[in-house]
């Protein structure tokens, strides 16, 4: 690599529009903070507006009610809040496509994984509204940070069954180049930064790209404005990288959208054992962020929430917002996970039948005249068929090439790396009864430098 | 309690000594913290003023050849390594927008002084300070790097990074590789942070944890010797567009001062420099230790009659191995120095490197040996049986020349 030559590239003097010497907005100096005699505040530098009181009592979580449940359709489909403006039908018939077909996609690679022709997989069933719904109120131009169980965003935002299907099977088309387990999808194009498994690291990830954006438009206001939204579920909540998050994109005042997945469970946790306060929203008060519980089987309410949670996000030169969407996870945490060991069958049934993102917004459909048996007869036989017609090709096409696996651990590969990587095809070629190198792109001879 | 550790250290870097008092005066018992043992030949705390692997005048600094044309025909300035740091922060800020600097304490100046002015010069958006969180601080700027900024984030002690391993380990360093054909990366990533014993950090002030971050695969990582070097070295790790961990050694902030050139410059990542040629044996080694190493080979060329080639690795990870290879082919010894436990610490990368290559094995005439820290941990009152000495070093040449 010509490191001397990225070193001149940067060196280079460019614009200047950062560098005047800006007022320090987050700067608060605690000795201009004065007591003053017989005050009714506490002027206190860490909390300025408190009063004095000379009631000795402790804050009860109790005493405050739980935060309110945003709530736009009923469950049979009708419009409740006298607030919100349904979307066009045209947007409406596309969002419960997409609800439709990652719902479908899940129940086929979900077989599949059980027949042994995948290696992983994972579904979101239950939680379709609050991906899709989420994803229909943002900017092409946002970008997405996400956990692994929000596919209908992945859809909402154009990814393809091929697209998926490439990356379930880490074909030669997949994006990750084969590297990473099935449903870590991700896509430069779309703007969704590719899915990786250590819980919550995305969330503090969000808040410094939100930073970024912020600053590239201070730099340039010819770019749009932009947010970043980030998804995760409520178990992630009660990672350490949350707490950095949130109190990081506060205190830096980031254009952000933290959306949770509350849904009841994370794995065999359910949220009795992961939390005593009054969910994930209360603590967004506690940071200081602007805090919002939805309905997530109502995708009207996720859409609406998320679209004005992103505009807030652009306010004041850019702040963060949380999401707490209520669901519940219909499926098992993953093909590795039979959840009747932690659960009663009846009551995931019972969520399957009262109350399901789907059936809700299919009502909404029919009451208008929208929709019918017959189209959803069609629309499922199309869309079965069309996933397992991606499902075939995509299973059909060679992994990536071998030397894929050596490749991008660097920007440029390192002399050692390329040492192994010749090793490894001298290897495979004095024992080449040992390896099956035919399904992979080039074979063998990828390998060489 | 951190915090409370945290400032009192600022004042007792300035304690490190600096010349070669005789502390014969003063009874066994009441001696100074930080003077020699009275009879010591070899134990003589570094003078910094008179060392070889500092540039003291202004031509000496010049006449380095990986200087650019400009910077070699430009002039010099003395600083200390946070000055020359500072400098390079200054340099990369004013030079690339998408440059962010920020970290616990940053906007002040820093606690080791090495962002003195800066927010000041490029405004609060760019040179700001982080909630007390490392692994917030280092999620933010891995964030922030995937979105094309070049963020240069301070963990204010490497014995404090521990918080945010996980976003190193398995964000920075795999960013790249799992976007695949993306080519998303958090390669715009520099993390600084203070690093290595400083006489009196105890357990949590004192760590130098580089073999921790050189088995994780797609990290570089960078340990300067001097201002010069701190300066090119830091320069070149924030235009790399891979993640650089940048490790700084505490105890040289205010001690090393040399002449440095003005201009921006950079200086080759995985390059090794030797400092001095020799033929009897190599020594390598980086960062602090490397003043040791100089003080030893000094004592031991006198006495033994022998010479010996100093190396200075730089960069531990992806490392010069060439560099080191050749100079064992030549010299047929060697011996691996640094502060961080011995045990799979840098020395045992180096030392099974050598064995393995086939050539470099066969020139061997006396086993690869380390004089490293020992497998414990950094206790205050000990700190200077722990970490390697001129005493140590030399007897550790002496039994490889004498193998």
């Amino acid at each position: 690599m010509n490191l001397q030559r990225c070193g001149t590239r940067i060196l280079r003097p460019q614009s200047v529009s950062l560098r005047q010497p800006r007022i320090h907005t987050t700067q608060r100096w605690s000795s201009s903070i004065s007591q003053r005699p017989g005050a009714a505040g506490v002027h206190f530098p860490g909390a300025v507006n408190s009063k004095f009181t000379s009631d000795l009592s402790f804050e009860h979580p109790s005493t405050y009610p739980a935060i309110p449940t945003y709530r736009a359709m009923s469950p049979d489909g009708d419009i409740i809040s006298p607030t919100l403006t349904p979307p066009s039908d045209e947007l409406s018939l596309s969002m419960y496509h997409n609800m439709l077909s990652v719902s479908i996609m899940d129940v086929i690679m979900f077989d599949s994984q059980r027949q042994g022709r995948l290696s992983f997989y994972l579904t979101s069933q239950g939680e379709e509204g609050t991906s899709v719904g989420s994803a229909s109120a943002l900017e092409k131009e946002d970008v997405i940070f996400s956990q692994y169980r929000e596919a209908g965003m992945f859809m909402q935002r154009g990814f393809t069954f091929a697209d998926f299907m490439s990356q379930l099977f880490s074909n030669t088309n997949d994006m990750g180049r084969g590297r990473n387990m099935p449903v870590h999808y991700g896509s430069k194009a779309l703007n969704m930064h590719t899915i990786s498994s250590p819980l919550a690291t995305q969330i503090p990830q969000a808040a410094g790209a939100a930073y970024a954006l912020k600053i590239q438009r201070l730099t340039n206001p010819n770019i749009p404005p932009r947010i970043v939204a980030c998804y995760f579920g409520e178990g992630a909540a009660s990672e350490g990288d949350f707490h950095a998050a949130l109190n990081i994109a506060a205190t830096r005042s980031c254009p952000v959208v933290f959306i949770c997945r509350n849904n009841g469970y994370a794995i065999s946790t359910p949220t009795l054992e992961q939390y005593r306060g009054d969910g994930i929203a209360s603590r967004g008060i506690g940071y200081g962020i602007d805090t919002i519980r939805v309905d997530g089987n109502d995708i009207f309410a996720v859409r609406e929430v998320t679209k004005r949670a992103r505009e807030l996000a652009l306010t004041d030169g850019g702040k963060p917002v949380l999401i707490e969407a209520m669901s519940y996870r219909i499926s098992h945490h993953s093909t590795s996970d039979d959840s009747f060991a932690y659960r009663a069958r009846v009551e995931v049934e019972d969520w399957k039948r009262r109350d399901n993102p789907i059936t809700r917004l299919r009502k909404y459909l029919e009451k208008k005249g929208l929709w019918d048996e017959e189209k959803e007869k069609a629309a499922r036989a199309r869309i079965r068929k069309d996933v397992l017609k991606a499902f075939a090709e995509a299973e059909r096409e060679k992994k990536p090439p071998l030397r894929s696996m050596f490749e991008d651990v660097y920007a440029e590969m390192t002399p050692d790396t390329k040492k192994q990587m010749e090793e490894l095809r001298s290897v495979i070629e004095r024992y080449p009864d040992e390896y099956d190198v035919a399904e992979f792109e080039g074979g063998k001879d990828s390998l060489s430098k | 309690m951190r915090i409370l550790a945290r400032f009192p250290l600022r004042g007792l870097i300035s304690s490190i000594p600096r010349t070669t008092e005789s502390a014969s005066s003063v009874s066994r018992h009441r001696r100074p913290y930080s003077t020699h043992p009275p009879n010591a030949r070899l134990n003589i705390p570094t003078d910094f003023s008179t060392t070889p692997l500092l540039a003291h005048s202004s031509q000496s600094a010049l006449q380095n050849p990986e200087l650019p044309p400009d910077a070699r025909n430009g002039t010099t300035k003395r600083m200390n390594l946070f000055q020359s740091i500072n400098d390079a922060l200054s340099i990369a800020l004013a030079a690339d927008d998408s440059v962010l600097l920020f970290g616990e304490d940053v906007a002040f100046g820093g606690v080791f002084r090495c962002s003195m002015g800066l927010a000041d010069e490029y405004g609060g958006e760019r040179v700001f300070n982080t909630p007390l969180s490392e692994q917030g601080i280092l999620g933010f700027a891995i964030g922030a790097a995937a979105e094309g900024m070049k963020p240069v984030a301070e963990i204010q002690f490497a014995d404090y990074v521990y918080p945010a391993f996980d976003q190193l380990v398995n964000e920075a360093a795999k960013f790249r590789y799992r976007d695949g054909k993306g080519g998303r990366n958090a390669g715009g990533l520099t993390v600084r942070m203070p690093c290595g014993g400083v006489g009196h950090g105890a357990l949590y002030h004192s760590q130098s944890p580089e073999s921790l971050f050189t088995h994780i695969p797609g990290l570089r990582v960078i340990i300067p010797r001097s201002p010069i070097q701190a300066k090119g070295l830091l320069l070149s790790a924030i235009a790399s567009n891979d993640p650089c961990v940048f490790m700084e050694p505490k105890a040289l902030y205010r001690a090393a001062v040399e002449q440095v050139p003005t201009a921006p410059y950079t200086l080759p990542l995985s390059k090794a420099e030797i400092l001095k040629q020799g033929a009897d044996l190599t020594i390598v080694s980086y960062g602090h230790p490397l003043y040791t190493c100089s003080a030893a080979i000094e004592k031991a060329e006198k006495d033994l009659g022998i010479s010996i080639e100093l190396i200075d690795l730089r960069t531990v990870y992806p490392w010069d191995k060439d560099c080191v290879l050749k100079s064992v082919r030549k010299t047929g010894r060697c011996l691996v120095v640094h502060e961080s436990m011995i045990s799979a610490g840098i020395g045992a990368e180096v030392a099974a490197s050598i064995q393995e290559d086939k050539d470099t094995f066969l020139r061997l005439e006396a086993p690869v040996m380390r004089v490293a820290g020992w497998d414990t941990h950094m206790a205050l009152a000990f700190e200077r049986f722990n970490i390697p000495d001129v005493a140590r070093v030399y007897d550790t040449i002496k039994r490889s020349v004498e193998y």
